[in-house]
């Protein structure tokens, strides 16, 4: 570091830092400090971890893979829009971000669950029942996943710069052609990091999926709700499972850093 | 879009700031912070009223949650001046090492029944319905004293359950119960009375019943929190029986 004459500005800077980086890096600490080392491969290769690991994966990815194929149409559509049904719907997605967890869980209850306004006719006509279900833990992680991409897919949409696709269009360019082979590739870093925030969402979801979908051991008890579970009885475990979640996300979010969060 | 970053940002920076002032309890002060599980909820409810109304100046701080979450938070250091639970097991796991021990008292007793929505959608007469596999039925969890307890009876009738959810607390079984997303939950008798107006239910006799003591202890005895000692004795007293009678408690 150069001698020069430090700015007392800076350190108006590096204090918050310095207070928000303990933050993060705190609770951590006291996770890694209190882990059970001598005894983690063994907790770590137990039916109930690997079932709530499995479980996790699956319904996670699941969710983010509905996040993209049902957030990317809805982002362009809002991006492209600005009538009053266009703000509406925005307001109706953003929801579920500010909604508390559990709040959602409840009102997916009262419309997919077996007295729900729709639940209730799915089950009688088709004898399908959602709560309860690994497929329920898929519907309640979109719902909370959902808004993040779209929200990401939209921002990237909207500083697309539309000339391009024009540009395109002048040369013969059909509608699905330009936005294959011009649109997709421009605003793509947009979209591989909404995947990965709804990922990271679904795979932390707790609140609404314990209400949606209950928690029980190898059906909908994913990793959040076994930690939840653990905590309560077997606490070595349940700081097991913490570390086992906390290396995924980081593992997923390090191997895409340079690509999907790129640094210049 | 950046500014609206940092403005949500701010938010949950204040949301943070806010539940951490919950968590610090200062030295002496007047409020008397009691932990009780989630049973007990209405019954507490109505204690802290009537023990606020006899002693002018006294203020209590109930906090509820399923037993176990509440043992593992004063295991870690929560400040707390009362523990009442639905079970003596969880009242030794967090007195384990306390010198000197202050004395648990045993304060009510508790039974089971079985819960069912509104009109008994899944025609449930008893215990012994509850095996059927059409039915959509549901527990706590086995690391809470309710779900221990309806293990334990379920057993004794021979009946096996496959517990569609294991649910962290009475309250969130009767939840469902009520919403009609399950056709019958195992809870205690006294939930099925404060929640008569929304929900239906069947008793479980006496020989395959189980009882449930409720101890309570004041922690920590200290000079200057006198308030824990006074609470648990108001809850033994006369007028505190009467209103636990109230709520379906029996006496111990």
């Amino acid at each position: 570091m150069s001698r020069t004459r430090r700015d007392p500005s800076t350190l108006l800077v590096l204090v918050p830092v310095g207070i928000a980086v303990a933050l993060f890096l705190l609770p951590l600490v006291g996770l890694l400090a209190r882990t059970p080392w001598s005894r983690f491969l063994e907790e770590l290769a137990s039916r109930e971890v690997l079932d709530a690991l499995r479980l996790s994966l699956v319904c996670s990815l699941g969710a983010a893979a509905l996040s993209f194929a049902l957030g990317l149409p809805l982002a362009s559509w809002l991006a492209g829009g600005v009538s009053r049904t266009c703000s509406a719907v925005r307001v109706l997605v953003l929801l579920p971000m500010v909604l508390p967890p559990v709040v959602g869980g409840v009102a997916l209850l009262l419309a997919f669950g077996r007295n729900g306004f729709l639940g209730g006719p799915l089950e009688r006509v088709f004898g399908i029942s959602l709560p309860f279900t690994t497929g329920a833990v898929i519907v309640a992680e979109t719902y909370v996943a959902l808004p993040f991409f779209v929200l990401t897919a939209e921002a990237g949409l909207r500083s697309f710069d539309r000339r391009f696709a024009a540009a395109a269009a002048t040369l013969g360019a059909g509608r699905w052609r330009r936005f294959r082979t011009v649109t997709l590739p421009m605003i793509a870093p947009s979209l591989q990091a909404g995947i990965v925030v709804a990922w990271a969402r679904a795979l932390g979801e707790f609140g609404a999926t314990i209400t949606f979908a209950g928690n029980l051991a190898g059906e909908t008890r994913t990793l959040p709700l076994a930690v939840y579970v653990a905590l309560e009885t077997r606490p070595e475990a349940a700081i097991v499972l913490s570390l086992v979640l906390v290396s995924i996300s980081a593992l997923f979010l390090f191997l895409l850093r340079e690509r999907w969060f790129p640094v210049r | 879009m950046r500014p609206r970053v940092s403005l949500w940002l701010l938010s949950l920076a204040t949301a943070v700031g806010l539940a951490g002032c919950g968590g610090t309890a200062a030295g002496a002060s007047p409020t008397t912070r009691v932990f009780a599980s989630a049973s007990l909820t209405d019954a507490f409810q109505a204690l802290a009223r009537a023990f606020e109304e006899r002693h002018p100046g006294a203020e209590l701080e109930l906090h509820f949650a399923g037993t176990p979450r509440l043992v593992v938070q004063l295991r870690e250091g929560a400040a707390a001046d009362v523990f009442a639970a639905a079970d003596t097991v969880s009242v030794e796991r967090v007195l384990a090492g306390t010198v000197p021990r202050p004395p648990v008292r045993i304060f009510a007793t508790n039974r089971l029944a079985i819960a069912l929505p509104r009109g008994n959608p899944g025609g449930i007469a008893g215990l012994a319905d509850l095996g059927r596999a059409d039915l959509t039925v549901a527990l706590c969890g086995p690391e809470i004293p309710a779900g221990r307890y309806a293990r334990q009876a379920l057993e004794r009738a021979g009946i096996s359950v496959r517990s569609a959810s294991d649910e962290p607390s009475v309250r969130a079984l009767i939840a469902k119960v009520e919403l009609g997303e399950l056709d019958a939950g195992v809870v205690y008798a006294t939930d099925v009375a404060s929640a008569a107006r929304r929900i239906d239910s069947v008793p479980i006799p006496d020989e395959l019943n189980v009882v449930a003591t409720c101890p309570i202890v004041a922690l920590a005895p200290d000079e200057d929190r006198p308030g824990g000692e006074a609470f648990v004795e108001f809850v033994l007293s006369a007028e505190g029986r009467r209103i636990l009678d109230s709520f379906g408690f029996g006496a111990p």
